[in-house]
């Protein structure tokens, strides 16, 4: 069986241990967690977790099966199997940007339309947004330049509305 | 109400009746409240891992919800091995910790320990109490999480500040969780393949797991498997839920199982899994296991389904009510007895050339006294029992266990307990005193080796000051004897550190204690010895010296098919 991303959306209680507890389930069991996104929703007593993870089918129904057993954890959907579903991070790039590169970086990231944050004589502060795909294709066009530094958010991703009616 | 009040309250509504406990600084309200409540009886144990596993025996052997106080920071750290015991056979204890004031948590102050954060892995679920106020709704919660489901511990943290703050007491009608909510009735759909499943199937076994115990589905296995004339064996902890009298068990199967058990596994074409979970000492080599089987899984718990082996038909929900369903189901079709035993006659006749070319079995010859003789004179002089369910038999870890798993008959659900998925030496006793508190008029009998005994051979005392007459044979051979034997046999006899220089004399051991000790060293003493102990009505040790370098056969080696036993 092959390995394979799946990307899970978790709703969980909004309690201070059920963090730990995911946490400690991926380590505990021997499972991948590639990213984690957290934050709260509509319903202030749950949290929404984005957990990008790896394996074959029967792991990824493992890790699926743990969540749901989890007391805390209310609701676990696999946005990858689910259909089609939008997904999208954020990232920083601190670039450095001398003379010579100014103008590319900038070129750049009107293709990309990225946004410049944050700007200093010998850098910019780029944001990206999108699929992850698009941050890669500007993280390797931009490593020739000299990346200094990079911070990501992780993915989200949400499943899309059927079209139609 | 104070806090202490409220969880007092609290255990009176949830019917408790017993907790095991030893004091501290941190819990010390709670304990001035149980001084004004004498309708919960509260045993003072010697160390808190014999409280926990105390009110695991309890459970074990009642059904009921056994519960267990402790203070902050050792008093805690010291239950940890018993809640991991509980957590990996899912037996339902609540465990209450003290812990410092909320201030002060996270500070390291005085006996702090976060607790909540060492048994998150081994409980099923764990609670830190933050406000007075939040008691009843999570005290509730506790109970309800812990027997309802697949069962487990529950720990919950009890900071002094709310112990004593102050809140009004209400007891919610219900308990409403909506991220938990256990499902107990199987898929109708799925009941149906697995009956067309039994209807085309020629070599058919049904396993036993420690489900069919806890869901109380003994009687209907046995329906099941008399209608369908099905064999049947059974993990160690599913040892009761199939009477092990019947002539349709196989008995226990895996590493050491029956040649018969195992054998009929792996030729199985299929395989009626209920309550089991395919422990590695089960299946042996996955790969290697039951090779031409179908599997058919019922279990509460999903995340057993599919873990360790494939399976065809997974049935999630409680065992007594999905067999109660496949039983309907077996009732409409109404296909008659007659061609069910005509379907499995072939195998029925093959099962038996097995049976009969390794049978259990060893000799009692020599001086020295065969451990399985032992058991089986014991099985003889409590049959009685036995048969009825007046019988509690607890064991230790290691060889002596198997050696009971082997040869005592368990027929009735709840008569042994044992720490099956944890393996935990020292369980037994305690365990033992829990399942006399639970029943004082049955005859418990915790069979231990010389090493698991001194593991919490404290509790002694606590037996005695109960007046409990709990009767311990320790099958006593000088060794670590099961890890001994793996040096024997896998490590050419290299027998690093299984040897104790020292063992006390037990029976003055017991005579410090107050209780009775006996002792046996030739074959002929073991029945009048054994007979004295069962007769005495008070704490009775009997101290019976075994052959020291006895093994227990057959034997699957760790990791191999269990095909390939090591017989005698
Ligand atoms: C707490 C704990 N420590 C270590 C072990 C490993 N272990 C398994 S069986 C065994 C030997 C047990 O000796 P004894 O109680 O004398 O029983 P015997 O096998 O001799 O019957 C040991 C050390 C264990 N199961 N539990
Ligand atoms: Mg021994």
């Amino acid at each position: 069986m092959s390995e394979r991303k799946h990307t899970l959306s978790v709703l969980v209680e909004n309690t201070p241990g059920a963090l730990a507890r995911i946490a400690g389930l991926f380590s505990g069991r021997g499972f991948n967690i590639d990213s984690l996104c957290v934050a709260e929703t509509l319903d202030p007593t749950l949290s929404h977790l984005t957990l990008v993870t790896s394996g074959d089918d029967l792991i990824i129904e493992q890790i699926i099966k743990q969540l749901r057993r989890l007391i805390d954890v209310y609701k676990v959907v696999d946005v990858t199997e689910e259909g089609e579903f939008v997904e999208r991070e954020m990232a920083l790039i601190k670039v450095r940007a001398e003379k010579e590169t100014r103008a590319e970086v900038l070129r750049m990231c009107d293709i990309f339309r990225c946004k410049v944050v944050d700007v200093s004589p010998r850098t910019y502060t780029i944001e990206v947004t999108g699929p992850q795909s698009k941050l890669q294709a500007v993280i390797e066009l931009l490593k020739p330049i000299g990346i200094k530094e990079i911070v990501r958010t992780g993915l989200i991703a949400m499943r899309r509305e059927k079209k139609g009616t | 109400m104070t806090g202490a009040q409220i969880i007092v309250e609290a255990l009176k509504r949830e019917g408790v009746e017993v907790i095991f406990g030893y004091p501290g600084g941190a819990v010390i309200d709670i304990y001035d409240e149980l001084y004004r409540t004498p309708e919960i009886k509260h045993i003072l144990v010697r160390h808190e891992q014999g409280a926990a596993h105390a009110a695991d025996g309890y459970a074990r052997s009642t059904g009921k919800v056994g519960v267990c106080l402790v203070t902050s920071g050792p008093g805690a750290t010291n239950t940890v091995t018993g809640i991991a015991t509980a957590y990996m056979d899912s037996i339902p204890v609540v465990i209450f910790t003290g812990q410092v004031p909320t201030k002060l948590i996270g500070n390291d102050a005085f006996q702090e320990v976060d607790i909540t954060g060492i048994t998150r892995p081994c409980t099923k679920h764990n609670f830190l109490v933050k406000r007075t106020e939040d008691l009843p709704k999570i005290l509730r919660a506790a109970f309800h999480i812990a027997r309802t489901g697949r069962p487990g511990p529950v720990l919950v943290d009890l900071p002094k500040d709310v112990q004593q703050g102050k809140a009004e007491f209400y007891w919610p009608e219900e308990v409403r969780l909506r991220s938990y909510q256990p499902v107990y009735d199987p898929h109708p759909r799925q009941v149906e393949k697995a009956y067309r499943m039994l209807e085309s199937c020629t070599r058919p076994v049904v396993l036993v797991g420690g489900g069919v115990i806890s869901s109380g589905a003994h009687e209907e296995i046995c329906e099941l498997a008399e209608r369908l004339h099905l064999p049947v064996t059974m993990t160690l902890m599913g040892l009761g839920g199939f009477p092990g009298t019947h002539p349709q068990s196989l008995g226990m199967l895996g590493m050491h199982g029956t040649y018969y058990a195992n054998m009929a596994v792996a030729n199985s074409d299929l395989i009626l899994a209920v309550g089991a979970r395919f422990d590695d000492r089960v299946t042996g080599k996955v790969d290697a296991f039951a090779p031409m089987a179908k599997i058919i899984h019922i279990d509460i718990d999903p995340t057993s389904i599919q873990k360790n082996v494939r399976v065809d038909v997974p049935i999630v929900g409680d065992c007594k009510r999905s067999l109660e369903r496949l039983l309907t189901v077996i009732k409409e079709v109404a296909r008659p007895e007659k061609i069910w035993r005509e379907q499995f006659k072939d195998w029925w006749e093959q099962i038996e050339i097995w049976k009969k070319r390794y049978p259990l079995s060893y000799k009692q010859e020599g001086d020295y006294i065969k451990p399985q003789f032992v058991i089986e004179k014991l099985y003889e002089l409590t049959r009685d029992r036995a048969q009825s369910g007046q019988i509690v038999i607890s064991t230790e870890v290691g060889q002596n266990q198997m050696w009971t798993a082997q040869f005592y008959k368990f027929d009735r659900p709840r008569t042994l307990i044992t720490s099956g998925g944890l393996g935990t030496m020292g369980f037994g006793f305690p365990a033992a005193i829990g399942a006399q508190m639970g029943n004082p008029d049955k005859l418990v009998v915790d069979i231990a080796g010389d090493g698991s005994i001194q593991m919490n051979i404290q509790e002694m005392a606590t037996a005695m000051e109960q007046g409990l007459p709990i009767k311990v044979i320790i099958l006593n051979n000088g060794y670590l004897g099961m890890v001994r034997q793996w040096q024997e046999l896998f490590y050419q006899r290299r027998y690093s550190a299984v040897k104790f220089q020292v063992i006390p004399d037990f029976v003055k051991l017991a005579e410090a204690y107050g209780a009775l000790g006996l002792r046996a060293t030739r074959p002929e003493e073991v029945e009048p010895v054994l007979k004295q102990a069962l007769e005495s009505d008070r704490l009775t040790l009997v101290d019976i010296h075994i052959a020291p370098e006895e093994g227990v056969f057959p034997m699957v080696p760790a990791g191999r098919a269990t095909t390939e036993m090591i017989l005698v």
